[in-house]
């Protein structure tokens, strides 16, 4: 007896969390990504503004997303970034992309993946570099979670 | 593979449950393991629809409640359904926005679902991720649905308790009327009931609902979710439909609105239709593979004027599988 899918056994798309860290309100970036990805067949899940490095890491988890993206202008690129990634490996989300955009000299982004964090797309950066990113780079990372021990 | 983390849902472990829910989304057969592994603990929670039209406020008001909740000491799951697009299949999910003051309180677990080419408001999956939330111990599970239209009624298969918005300035009552969500609620809310037109609105509902001479005469209720108005009392009535549902039959005074079905009853029309859904889409699953050069055939036909829909789907269920004529059949003698 095999047993009958209750849901369609569709291949599952790319899920995104966009979220606005820190205190600044420019979240036109972040709405123009979101809608970007979503068009091109992710699930986006979208926050809004002024979130916190842990409702960041929670909101992660309670979504198991692939990918979380962060839009800073303020400036904070160097805090935020760093503590999110290290409150998604505390919560045992490693496997996890950290991406993001907004105003960061590259010395600061080579710092940034240096310490975990993906990379990162600058303004005026094409979407479509940033959506064949999170494509291949979710490829890889699902193909070695599903190879590792730990679910 | 399955068994541990069939454990850590029932432990109420996040990441188990948050993982679980994928599985089960995805609907192979990992997932459907796990379902059967924690048939046993799924039944407990009180399951609330949260439902109505775009823009009346329902995220706000689930975010307000689940607030609600967390005061009486309940644990609250949340699913909430927005729709994929059609054409690329994305989509944007927007409900956390509404949502964020419980972000990082582990007693509300919040999980977005794209509503992956069903109708009716409510992704296939998403009995099987209340199951989950529910199996992880949180009680209520409430589900907020995409905003339904008219003749949209999916959401009254999920919920113990259907739980109706409107807002004014949203088409007024009678249009609300025509479209079978009322008919399905347990409980109307008129949301953002500080404008103008909230209270023209509640009385004209409970006009209408006071004419039907059978079913359901669900109340209404005023609230203004941005300010937590009413939630409370909101609250105390979907607790109060639950335990009506789950009065003795005869027990006149704790009988809530629910109209005689009770919890059993309803949760056994909710199994049906579940089984029926999972056996139509197994069969027609199968019923379609091998028939697409067919199917393409006829669509030829149907589009040229030769032959109409009817006899087209006559002849593709009476014609013996697999039967993929290279050829269109001849469609009128």
């Amino acid at each position: 007896m095999s047993p009958v899918p209750t849901a369609p056994a569709v291949p599952r798309p790319i899920r995104v969390l966009v979220a606005k860290a820190g205190l600044d309100g420019h979240d036109r970036g972040a709405k123009v990504v979101a809608s970007a990805l979503r068009d091109a067949g992710f699930e986006v899940i979208y926050t809004g503004l002024r979130q916190t490095p842990e409702m960041i890491a929670e909101a992660a988890l309670q979504e198991d997303v692939d990918v979380v993206g962060l839009s800073i202008h303020s400036g904070a690129h160097m805090t935020l970034f760093p503590r999110v990634v290290a409150l998604l490996r505390e919560r045992g989300l490693g496997h996890v992309v950290v991406t993001g955009g907004g105003i960061i000299p590259p010395a600061d982004a080579k710092a940034l993946e240096a310490v975990g964090v993906g990379r990162l797309f600058g303004p005026g950066t094409p979407t479509r570099d940033l959506v064949e990113y999170l494509r291949s780079t979710v490829a890889e990372r699902r193909a070695a979670r599903a190879a590792g021990p730990v679910r | 593979m399955v068994d541990p983390l069939a454990q850590g849902v029932r432990d109420g472990e996040p990441r188990a449950i948050a993982r679980a829910i994928t599985l089960v989304e995805e609907g192979g057969p990992e997932g459907l393991a796990l379902l059967a592994a924690l048939a046993g603990v799924v039944g407990r929670a009180h399951r609330v629809g949260v439902t109505g039209p775009p823009g009346v406020g329902k995220s706000t008001l689930v975010a307000a409640l689940a607030r609600a909740w967390r005061t009486a000491g309940r644990r609250v799951g949340i699913v909430a359904v927005d729709p994929t697009s059609p054409f690329t299949g994305g989509a944007l999910l927007g409900d956390r926005v509404r949502m964020g003051a419980h972000f990082g309180d582990p007693g509300v677990f919040i999980r977005s679902l794209a509503s992956r080419g069903a109708q009716g408001g409510v992704s296939l999956a998403t009995h099987d991720v209340a199951d989950v939330l529910d199996a992880g111990g949180f009680d209520p599970v409430v589900v907020e649905t995409v905003g339904v239209g008219q003749g949209e009624v999916a959401i009254a298969g999920v919920a113990d308790t259907v739980v109706v918005v409107v807002a004014p300035g949203h088409g007024d009552g009678v249009q609300a009327m025509k479209g079978g969500v009322l008919e399905a609620a347990d409980l109307v809310v008129v949301n953002q009931a500080d404008r103008d037109g909230a209270e023209g609105l509640a009385a004209e509902l409970r006009a209408a609902i006071e004419l039907r001479e059978t079913g359901v005469r669900p109340p209404v209720l005023l609230a203004t979710a941005t300010k937590g108005t009413g939630v409370e009392a909101l609250r105390d009535a979907i607790d109060g439909h639950r335990r009506g549902l789950e009065a003795p039959p005869g027990d006149g005074a704790l009988r809530g609105t629910g109209g005689g079905a009770d919890l059993v009853g309803r949760r056994a029309s909710r199994a049906e239709a579940r089984i029926r859904d999972a056996v139509d889409r197994a069969r027609s699953a199968a019923f379609w593979s091998g028939r697409a050069a067919a199917l393409a055939g006829w669509v030829e036909l149907v589009v040229g004027g030769r032959a109409t829909v009817a006899e087209a789907a006559s002849r593709l269920v009476e014609d013996p599988p697999p039967a993929p004529p290279r050829r269109p059949p001849e469609p009128r003698p």
